[in-house]
């Protein structure tokens, strides 16, 4: 009867389903070497490198124009690169044909600035999208449990479950989205500007919400943004992109000892010396007991 | 192979307890969790030997355990932690909104239809009414009169258009001289072909053809670009400056199609004639230059008044459409291709009733 069911089930999931790899074990689940990116003359990245830790929370950084986007892009495989290699959780990108790197897709989220949420569908069943197209042979009960709860996690009240996107307002809209890139429960999350255009208040709490998140899911996160106290808040490292590279990459206090111009214009700058502040008073408020 | 998650069911103090083993994930849960949703009785779940866990994974046991009053036994940290999370995520609500029964919804429509298709009429009168106004204040103030936009929506709903509208017309000419030729025919009174192929066009068909495409072209043009600068706040921001968007966007535009309808609807029937002397010169053998001398004779000067008149009337109508729909778009990008479409469908619908209404009129005042 039902185990009858149960095996014939794994059985046609078997056949039809992709292999699952076990999660990455190594230090670097994203490594790029010597990325260049070119549109036609625009030369947007040259020789880039750039490391990211198993576990961490990696804060991109960079003037407007520095290629923060392209290079996510890059990562994810919507950009292909003129030259080098990215490799993703011990997989090549760069060498992977359209569908081959299909089983790193199920292992990493992707939230874009506007959270690009499938209009005509409601909060809930644009998270069942993935999981009904990586794991079509999950139950329906399961699949709208998981959906629900994730609505719920990613910090949505419950009426947002069945809303469209068109009825929800920006922050929102980006918790949605969120809620869709952590459907899979993936090692890796792609976070493009998470906190811009909401206000501090509903910003502070998307940080607190990645924090959390990653913290409790064990994510790796690469985090690409502008916002100065997500950055002091929540980035374990901070990459900081200028002259088409990766100029430095470290905590904010590393960071601080280089003397790249840029790099102490913007953590030096009012803003800048406003966020530390803030960083500072709540730190010493909880004692660093946070991490 | 597929890891898939593993149990076994062995006998407890308390009663039967489920051992799980294996990876506790998205990827390996399904057949696990499908039996976890037979069972009635259990004790405990023992999560101990289990490789690895995510929050799927806890939701599925956490879920069991609830509904089967079942302890959870040698969790790790990592699974308490996801355990405790997903627990506070809990949630009831529905996947999609409640659909109403279709005995409800089938009525409401058809209810909504038509009070939609009623104040849609009075909202595009009123929309005219606007238009009138605007242009009456551009005759007191000629100089706001927006010249460039008006050369520029001359050029996109005329100039450019030519070449597919004497396409279309030259293969018109070429069916209805055809096509008309083998029916005239069967009682040797072929020789009418000119009559059909003259009369017809400018009467009907060049206008009436040159409507529809410039409702497809010019007319969905002016909703998609109108709605789109909605959307964008465009709009707005004229509004805020003081410039009527009226004035700046809809006049010029609906002007344009006044004015270019009636040049092309005249255009249309020339090429169209053209079309049909130049079949009828392989087909029927009457030569080229004789069929186009004998349109002057057997067509009368009324047909082209007929087709002249109409044409601005219809140009109106396609401009008035697109910019009307234009105008009603609101929300998200979605809504611009909804109402591109319904601009180019009204417009047709509009002009070929209008046309019926000509028809009448035009043979009931003598001009037959």
């Amino acid at each position: 009867m039902s185990n009858e069911r149960a095996d014939e089930l794994m059985h046609e999931a078997d056949h039809e389903a992709h292999e699952v790899p076990p999660q990455f074990a190594g230090e670097f689940p994203i490594v790029i070497e010597n990325l260049t990116n070119r549109f036609g003359e625009q030369v947007v990245h040259e020789d880039l490198s750039l490391k990211v830790r198993r576990g961490e929370i990696l804060g991109v950084v960079g003037g407007s124009g520095t290629g923060k986007s392209v290079l996510m892009r890059s990562i994810i495989g919507l950009q292909i690169p003129e030259k080098g290699s990215i490799d993703v959780l011990g997989q090549s990108i760069t060498d992977a044909m359209e569908d081959e790197d299909i089983d790193i897709r199920s292992r990493w989220g992707v939230l874009f600035q506007g959270g690009a949420l499938f209009s005509t569908l409601t909060v809930a069943e644009n998270v069942e999208v993935p999981l009904k197209q990586f794991y079509p042979e999950l139950a329906n009960d399961l699949m709208h449990e998981i959906a629900r709860y994730k609505v719920r996690l990613s910090g949505l009240p419950e009426e947002a479950t069945s809303k469209y996107p068109s009825e929800l307002s920006g922050g929102m809209r980006k918790r949605a989205g969120l809620a869709r890139a952590l459907a899979l429960d993936p090692e890796l999350l792609f976070l493009d500007e998470p906190t811009a255009g909401l206000d501090p208040i509903g910003a502070a709490a998307f940080d607190h919400l990645t924090r959390e998140l990653a913290d409790t899911m064990g994510l790796t996160v690469f985090l690409i943004t502008h916002d100065l106290d997500t950055l002091y808040a929540i980035c374990d490292r901070v990459a900081v992109l200028a002259d088409h590279k990766v100029i430095a990459v470290g905590t904010i206090p590393e960071l601080l000892a280089t003397d790249h111009a840029w790099i102490q214009e913007y953590f030096n700058g009012p803003r800048g010396r406003a966020a530390d502040t803030t960083y500072h008073r709540a730190d010493e408020g909880r004692d660093g007991q946070e991490r | 192979m597929r890891n898939w998650a593993d149990f076994e069911t062995v006998e407890g103090a308390g009663g039967p307890v489920l051992r799980v083993s294996g990876p506790l994930v998205v990827a390996s849960i399904a057949p696990l969790d499908m039996r976890l949703r037979e069972m009635t009785t259990l004790a405990a779940i023992d999560i101990s030997k289990v490789s690895d866990i995510d929050t799927v994974g806890a939701w599925s046991i956490w879920r069991a355990s609830t509904e089967l009053d079942a302890k959870i036994e040698g969790a790790s940290d990592k699974a308490q932690r996801l355990i405790e999370a997903v627990s506070n995520a809990k949630s009831t609500a529905p996947i999609s909104p409640v659909r109403p029964k279709a005995l409800e919804r089938v009525p409401e429509a058809v209810g909504e239809r038509v009070t939609e298709f009623a104040t849609g009429v009075k909202d595009m009168l009123a929309f005219l009414g606007l238009t009138i106004m605007a242009f009456g204040a551009l005759i007191r103030h000629p100089r706001r009169f927006p010249h460039l936009a008006l050369v520029r929506q001359l050029e996109l709903v005329g100039v450019s258009s030519l070449g597919i509208i004497g396409l279309m017309s030259f293969l018109i000419g070429i069916v209805i001289a055809q096509q008309g030729a083998v029916q005239l025919q069967q009682f040797g009174a072929e020789i009418y072909t000119i009559n059909l192929t003259g009369r017809l066009t400018l009467r009907e068909l060049g206008v009436l053809m040159t409507a529809i495409m410039v409702a497809g072209r010019s007319g969905s043009a002016f909703a998609a670009q109108i709605g789109t600068m909605k959307l964008t706040e465009e709009v707005d921001a004229m509004r805020t400056i003081g410039v009527s968007p009226i004035e700046r966007l809809v006049v010029p535009r609906i002007l344009a199609a006044v004015l270019m309808m009636p040049v092309l609807g005249f255009y249309s029937s020339v090429i169209a004639i053209i079309g049909g002397a130049f079949i009828a010169n392989f087909a029927l053998d009457i030569p080229f230059w004789t069929f186009l001398s004998r349109i002057r004779e057997v067509v009368p000067m009324t047909d082209l008044w007929v087709g002249l008149i109409k044409a601005p009337v219809f140009g109106l109508i396609v401009a008035m459409s697109g910019c009307y729909q234009g105008m009603q778009v609101s929300g998200n990008a979605e809504e611009v291709g909804l109402r591109t479409t319904l601009a180019v469908v009204q417009a047709i619908f509009m002009v070929i009733v209008l046309d019926a209404f000509f028809a009448i009129f035009f043979t009931e005042i003598g001009w037959a």
